[in-house]
């Protein structure tokens, strides 16, 4: 294993001092909304985690794709390291949207389109993980996660449509008509500008976590073929 | 008939087959010899195209594995461990559905034929699961040379038979060989592929080790020529 | 035009194979069937399908039990092939291995409409309702190709997997969501008789859904077989 690049150490500070920043933002620079007060906050960091979560399935799906194509282990490990990584952050943004959905609709839990979308996109991915706990051929294992992985990226559009279709109490922040109606709001410029730094923050992160896990991938790989040229 | 050249399996971390190089010419009888878990079932199941090369060339009948798949297929017939039979199915249902996979012109009177061959013409209407293992073995070969191919391979044929059942399969097989066919047979028994094949490889540890055509072993020296090259490569 | 022959011809084999081994054992179709009946008693006890509740849940009810009746089937299927290793037998035929695929798929539907048929009778009779409308007969044959579509790809993969009898339901499910949503609300909107111009969002759905997954599957089953 090489040692750490000097791009991946620059990308880990980068990291720190911009979420110091969005952190910053969202509680002194950002006004406090008037209506639902200060849980409105749970916003900004919301809506990145769930943004980086489909950022990182997508890649996926991808990914996968290639490795179907080409073969290469390597995509494998990228594919495997891009849905582990947003696992983690989908389950945040669940968790944080159910924080929202408290004062703002008086229930933890409600069943609309979005949320209830993330769900199941959220047990998708862990059925994704546990397949690959349950194949021991690595060979197969790789081929049947990349084809899972595209199997259930093309299925989230079709759950979305189909569960928006029931029905939506979800607040549409951008661009919505009457978000107020719905418990929404409308942004003023200092929550759009720590919106989408908070994105920007967010999606830098998860380049640079991603990173961290292919590393780490690559190095597990390496131990197992030591391990067997061993015996 | 079959070139390998180079050839090289791994599942995942773990490398089967390293740099094999294997060649067999038309009508030639080979006998595969090699311990347990030397790489002669994944070497016939590559040959069968059921697995992929992970590095190398692979040849048959002037075919490239994996490229041209099914023309080596059309042109291979393999039995293998399990007798890949359908057991809620007859003898002549299970030769009739193989018989389609194939896209054979005459699938019926093709089935009696086969069936003829492996002496199973007059059980031909029971289902396969009342048979016994050494039925179902003779079956397997019916189905295997069902579309008349111009390679066979055989993957520890005797395993689990009686010695009825053996001698049985043996007079196939020597039919077989009698047709002008290219087999390849592996086996870790000696006694049984040493009056069927014409020439012996040894296979240890996922090459080639030893080769050697019936004449230039001799008859009775084949337990010393495999254990010869199977020990200097323990060595190494 | 050979090729295609060739094709079809494999394609049929599979189907006829099944559906003769079956006529034979009836193991498969049995069981899904008493599986099936036993869900829906489960149902009777469990939501106390009165008149009143039952006009709402009908739709729910069926389509649960044809979800978790075919899940069975389509695992049975498979692992019948992965057990005898009859899957290389499929799989040394010079055929594209897409045969393979829309030969079991069709099998197993085949397999989850006899059990539908038989489904619709027996509720109609307990729950004194007639369900034999030609909408919800629509709306079970686009499920269930979609849900089979979609459930004979992951059985291939579910039955070489080491926690194989569990892995199926887990990883179709959370997949079929989109195609069991748009089945009962389709379902439902027929058997209310509502304005087929509401119906028709979710009919759409499970045309798309079908063929979306359909070819998909078509592209990466070759992947799902091979080593």
């Amino acid at each position: 294993m090489a040692e750490k690049p000097h791009l991946l150490k620059i990308l880990d500070i980068l990291t720190l001092v911009l979420m110091f920043i969005a952190t910053g933002l969202v509680f002194f620079y950002a006004p406090v909304e008037k209506i639902m007060g200060l849980v409105q906050k749970v916003f900004y960091f919301h809506v990145a985690n769930a943004w980086v979560g489909m950022v990182g399935f997508t890649v996926a799906a991808i990914v996968g794709g290639i490795y179907l194509w080409k073969g290469e282990k390597k995509w494998d490990i990228a594919g495997f390291a891009a849905i582990e990584i947003s696992f983690v952050f989908f389950l945040i943004a669940i968790v944080s949207g159910s924080i929202w959905a408290r004062p703002a609709w008086n229930t933890w839990w409600t069943w609309d389109p979005r949320l209830t979308t993330a769900a199941i996109v959220e047990l998708i991915y862990a059925a994704y993980l546990l397949l690959r706990r349950g194949v021991d051929d690595p060979d197969r294992r790789e081929r049947f996660s990349a084809v899972y992985a595209i199997f259930g990226f093309i299925s989230i559009p079709l759950t979305f449509v189909s569960i928006r279709l029931m029905r939506t109490i979800h607040p549409v922040v951008v661009g919505g008509s009457d978000a107020a109606a719905q418990g929404g709001f409308s942004m003023i410029a200092p929550m759009k500008v720590t919106f989408f730094f908070s994105l920007f923050t967010f999606s830098v992160f998860f380049v640079d976590l991603l990173w961290h896990r292919i590393r780490l991938g690559v190095l597990e790989n390496k131990v197992e073929e030591l391990r067997w040229s061993v015996d | 008939m079959i070139v390998v050249r180079n050839l090289l399996k791994r599942f995942g971390p773990k490398i089967v087959l390293q740099g094999l190089d294997f060649a067999v010419e038309k009508g030639e009888f080979v006998g595969l010899l090699g311990p347990n878990g030397a790489g002669k079932t994944t070497l016939l199941r590559i040959l069968a195209s059921l697995s992929r090369p992970s590095q190398g060339q692979v040849q048959i009948a002037g075919y490239r594995l994996p490229a041209q798949a099914a023309q080596v297929r059309r042109r291979l017939g393999i039995v293998s461990h399990q007798p890949l039979l359908y057991g809620d199915l007859t003898a002549e249902e299970n030769l009739w559905f193989y018989g389609r996979m194939y896209a054979l012109p005459d699938v019926k009177p093709r089935a009696e034929e086969v069936l003829r061959l492996v002496g199973l013409h007059p059980r031909r209407g029971d289902l396969v699961r009342t048979f016994s293992r050494g039925m179902k073995q003779r079956l397997a070969i019916g189905r295997a040379v069902l579309h008349d191919p111009d390679v066979m391979l055989f993957d520890e044929p005797h395993t689990g038979l009686d010695q009825d059942a053996c001698a049985m399969l043996d007079t196939v097989l020597s039919e077989i060989a009698a047709r002008g066919r290219t087999v390849v047979m592996t086996s870790h028994d000696l006694t049984r592929v040493a009056d069927l094949a014409s020439r012996f490889d040894v296979l240890s540890r996922g090459v080639i080790v030893a080769s050697g055509t019936r004449e230039e072993i001799g008859p009775d020296n084949l337990l010393r020529f495999y254990r010869q090259a199977v020990q200097s490569e323990g060595d190494v | 035009m050979q090729r295609i022959k060739a094709y079809l011809r494999a394609m049929g084999a599979i189907v006829w194979k099944d559906l003769a081994a079956e006529l034979r054992s009836r193991e498969l179709l049995t069981s899904m069937l008493v599986f099936a009946l036993l869900v829906i008693l489960i149902f009777n006890f469990a939501l106390e399908l009165d008149i009143k509740a039952r006009d709402s849940v009908t739709a729910g009810i069926l389509w649960v039990t044809f979800a978790f009746a075919g899940t069975l089937g389509l695992n049975r299927s498979m692992a019948s092939e992965k057990d005898r290793g009859c899957l290389d037998g499929l799989l040394l035929a010079p055929v594209d291995r897409s045969a393979i695929y829309f030969g079991k798929a069709i099998g197993n539907l085949i397999f989850m409409f006899i059990v539908e048929i038989i489904v619709l009778p027996v509720y109609s009779v307990l729950y004194n309702t007639n369900l034999f409308q030609p909408g919800l007969i629509l709306v079970i044959l686009l499920g269930s190709i979609g849900y089979v579509a979609v459930g004979t790809l992951l059985a291939t993969m579910a039955v070489q997997v080491r926690t194989r009898d569990i892995m199926l339901p887990i990883l179709l499910f959370p997949l079929a969501i989109p195609v069991l949503i748009a089945a009962v609300k389709a379902s439902n909107g027929f058997l209310q008789a509502i304005p087929l111009a509401e119906i028709l969002p979710w009919l759409n759905l499970l045309i798309v859904y079908d063929i979306v997954f359909i070819a998909t599957a078509f592209m990466v089953f070759d992947y799902v077989v091979e080593e």
